[in-house]
């Protein structure tokens, strides 16, 4: 099979179309440079008709929302992809069980995601100057703060200003009110010692230019906004920078296998095959921006071997892959007899919560490393698929009878509707060299191209800080009223802890450094070993606090961003 | 971003030209929306692609959908606010069993455990039993004992057959209506009603309030000064 060269030479080409490839296609084009984006997914525009799912019925669908291998999240849901995909196949090292959820489309999985939009703080660049495990990263909040402003502006974020070191505040739209779980969740939160704050989402409360609507309060952010009022990469990023000056080409369905490089071992651009034909197609660039998510870059990157780098491009240091980790996760549910028989009102609310609670303890008094943040959800929302399953089983804790049939079961659905809340614990898990991904070399995908396969094993501190988030989510639920529901997971279950890749923050896997035989990419997300080819997913990471890591993956791509235009203007790359 | 930017965009990624875009559809666009089934929810070709394979085939036979016809109706009787026909349930139950190949033995065993048992005690099947004899047959399947390791295939069996039949309603247009449920649609949040924030004996924290979105002002355009304080 021939491979068929594209005539046009880009500036840059960029890989990946999510929040750190949007980002920089935003940036370097409207530095006047032309730019390829190179996306593995179809086209998306959360307005087109035909593809929006917001504001469908589950009633509009004959599974009525129900999950589908296609969409893993239910078939509503704004993520073409899900833990597996069709034809991408991942294996496991040993008994690991990690979770990879992709998502091809435009976007990504910025169509999808909760929109939490945490900075990291001054700490949680420096973790390892606290408590000895870890790395520290080269940069400091200071070198990134201008950068999360610029994104809070540019993006728009709601949240307020609470003064917490560790929690920097922002340019923030105002949050909106919280709802009646949330005021519950809240009592027993302080009950308990627990600090919480409005929550820090990336949806428009407010307008903040013309391009973007204002939130209209649907609760369906998961289904992308079709007004632009949540931040997705396509409709916040791509698409103002299609309209900027700079020129920007749309490769869609288009899956990237390696970085070409010349005889000198520089980058000249990419191979990918196009889905549609499925002929396999080069692409040149000065520049080559890697921003295809944490695990696929690194097998990008691994996949491209030359003569110049044989061990895979970027990779003398034996690193690439390595240090992978992803947020700890865990969650209980409660049931609140207070909240029975609710009287019904609209509460659809932002999609996500309106209030949520910053890690609030020193690890000083406590047997595990890093802190966690507790998310808060419930609420009187839109069923969907399994809205009813076990109708009555709370009435267990009511002395009630479980189960029967006929019109008692309506009137146990309604008195239960809304009754239950739920909070989730994610937390930040130590990176670790023994948690890697690498090329399984066993193994192609339906384009021929080797895929990755997982060796990751949680240690006790992050057990030890899931058996934290119980407990404490009992002391909540138990402070607000409610009876927490199920059993308190005990060592056997890892203490209700997800497998590693569960909470989709998986990054770490091309880690940021000074030293070249220490870390993949320097300060400026450049790779040591190729200076013209550049990282601005989360791949860099060199820990990941227990915010979510979007807002930093985007900050440190406009900063990246920037250096590749001023290296452009000096000729050195 | 327009359609026609949106389907240039589509088409750059292949050499091929326009091949890619009706490779994707292949019919002109308005014959494919003709031909959508009253469905529709923003599905890819694919998952269109694979709804209309589900539907045109059928699963159960006529008279394993009339036994699921008959218990939707004992499991939620028809009130002036909807029936399990309205919420068209039957069907849904026979999409599901499809979609979900897992259910099949467990429903369609069940179905026949239920007829089996009906022919050993009344002569004749579910179906054709008087409805206090389905009731006497309801009434040792109906109640799951919350307590017990495992529970018997026939609970099993109506365990699963109500949750189909109770989630199938209330997702359905008259369920939902049922329910109460008030949103997916266009609205401004300002926060609990009063009277239900009473009711909770609840309040807005006073040194909170003033944080809050002032709604009259969310078309404003944001303007902050320096310290990132909002001004508009």
């Amino acid at each position: 099979m021939q491979i068929i060269e594209n005539e046009k030479k880009y500036d840059v080409v960029i890989v990946g179309s999510g929040a750190g490839g949007g980002m920089a296609t935003k940036i370097l084009a409207e530095a006047g440079l032309s730019v390829a984006v190179v996306e593995a997914g179809p086209f998306f525009d959360p307005a087109n008709p035909a593809q929006q799912t917001q504001f469908k019925w589950p009633y509009q669908s004959p599974r009525r929302g129900a999950s589908t291998p296609q969409r893993h999240f239910g078939e509503m849901d704004m993520a073409y992809g899900g833990w597996e995909l069709e034809g991408e196949p991942y294996n496991q090292i040993g008994d690991t069980q990690f979770d990879w959820f992709r998502s091809r489309m435009l976007g990504g999985r910025t169509n999808h995601w909760g929109r939490i939009s945490l900075r990291f703080g001054p700490k949680d660049f420096k973790s390892k100057d606290q408590d000895g495990v870890g790395e520290n990263w080269p940069i400091g909040y200071e070198d990134v703060k201008p950068y999360y402003d610029k994104v809070d502006k540019l993006i728009g974020v709601f949240g307020t200003k609470e003064n917490i070191y560790n929690e920097p505040d922002g340019f923030f739209l105002p949050p909106p009110k919280p709802r009646l779980h949330e005021l519950y969740y809240k009592k027993g939160a302080e009950k308990a010692n627990v600090k919480v704050i409005p929550s820090r989402l990336s949806i428009l409360t407010k307008r903040i230019n013309d391009d973007r609507g204002v939130c209209f309060y649907c609760n369906q952010c998961n289904r992308s906004c079709s007004v632009y009022a949540d931040f997705s990469s396509g409709s916040c990023l791509i698409f103002p920078a299609q309209k900027s000056r700079g020129q920007v080409d749309l490769f869609v369905n288009c899956m990237v296998r390696e970085v070409t490089v010349n005889d000198e071992g520089k980058a000249t651009g990419v191979s990918y095959i196009n889905k549609e034909d499925r002929q396999e197609y080069r692409l040149s660039g000065r520049i080559v921006v890697l921003a295809a998510s944490a695990c696929s870059t690194a097998r990008i990157l691994l996949n491209s071997k030359s003569k110049s780098h044989p061990n895979g491009l970027g990779n003398s240091s034996d690193l690439v892959g390595k240090y992978l980790h992803d947020s700890t996760g865990a969650d209980r549910m409660a049931f609140v007899p207070e909240m029975m028989n609710r009287k019904i009102y609209n509460e659809d609310g932002v999609g996500g919560m309106h209030l949520y609670s910053p890690w609030w303890l020193d690890n000083k008094n406590l047997d595990f490393p890093r802190g966690y943040h507790i998310e808060v959800w419930g609420g009187l929302s839109m069923p969907s698929y399994g809205f009813g399953f076990n109708p009555n089983s709370l009435n267990e804790y009511l002395g009630l009878k479980v189960g029967g049939y006929g019109n008692g079961l309506r009137d146990d659905v309604k008195k239960f509707y809304g009754a239950t809340m739920g909070m989730s614990g994610r937390g930040e898990s130590i990176a670790r060299k023994e948690n890697y991904c690498e090329i399984d070399p066993t193994t192609v995908d339906e384009f021929g191209i080797p895929v990755l396969r997982f060796n990751y094993q949680w240690s006790d501190a992050e057990r030890k800080q899931a058996k934290h988030m119980h407990d404490t989510f009992e002391e909540i639920i138990h402070n607000l009223g409610g009876v927490a529901l199920g059993e308190k997971p005990g060592a056997d279950q890892n203490y209700g802890l997800h497998n590693p890749g569960r909470i989709i923050h998986e990054v770490g896997t091309t880690r940021m450094g000074s030293d070249p035989k220490k870390s993949v990419v320097n300060e400026f997300e450049q790779l040591h070993d190729v200076d013209n080819v550049f990282i601005v997913d989360a791949g860099p990471f060199v820990s990941q606090a227990d915010k979510n890591p979007t807002w930093t993956i985007m900050a440190l791509s406009w900063r990246t961003s920037e250096f590749i235009i001023e290296e452009l203007k000096k000729q050195n790359i | 971003m327009n359609r026609r930017e949106s389907l240039r965009s589509i088409v750059l990624g292949s050499m091929a030209g326009t091949l890619a875009l009706e490779s994707c559809t292949g019919a002109p666009e308005q014959e494919v929306v003709d031909k959508i089934w009253k469905h529709q929810y923003g599905r890819t070709p694919k998952e269109q692609a694979i709804d209309e394979k589900l539907l045109a085939e059928q699963y159960f036979g006529s008279h394993e959908m009339q036994t699921i016809t008959v218990l939707a109706q004992l499991i939620l009787p028809p009130t002036n606010q909807g029936t399990i026909e309205q919420a068209e349930v039957p069907a849904f139950i026979e999409f599901m069993a499809k979609n979900f190949p897992s259910l099949q033995t467990q429903l369609r065993g069940g179905m026949m455990w239920l007829d089996n048992h009906c022919n050993n005690h009344y002569q004749t099947t579910f179906v054709k039993c008087s409805e206090d004899e389905q009731k006497q047959v309801l009434d040792r399947i109906a109640f799951p004992d919350p307590k017990a390791k495992e529970q018997k295939q026939e609970i099993q069996f109506f365990s699963l057959m109500r949750n189909l039949v109770v989630t199938g309603y209330f997702t359905s247009e008259v369920g939902i209506k049922e329910l109460g449920y008030l949103g997916n649609q266009p609205n401004v949040w300002d926060g609990v009603p009063d009277d239900v924030l009473a009711e909770h004996g609840m309040e807005y924290d006073p040194a909170w309030v003033p944080k809050f979105v002032d709604q009259s002002k969310r078309n404003d355009t944001a303007q902050w000064d320096d310290q990132g304080n909002l001004l508009t």
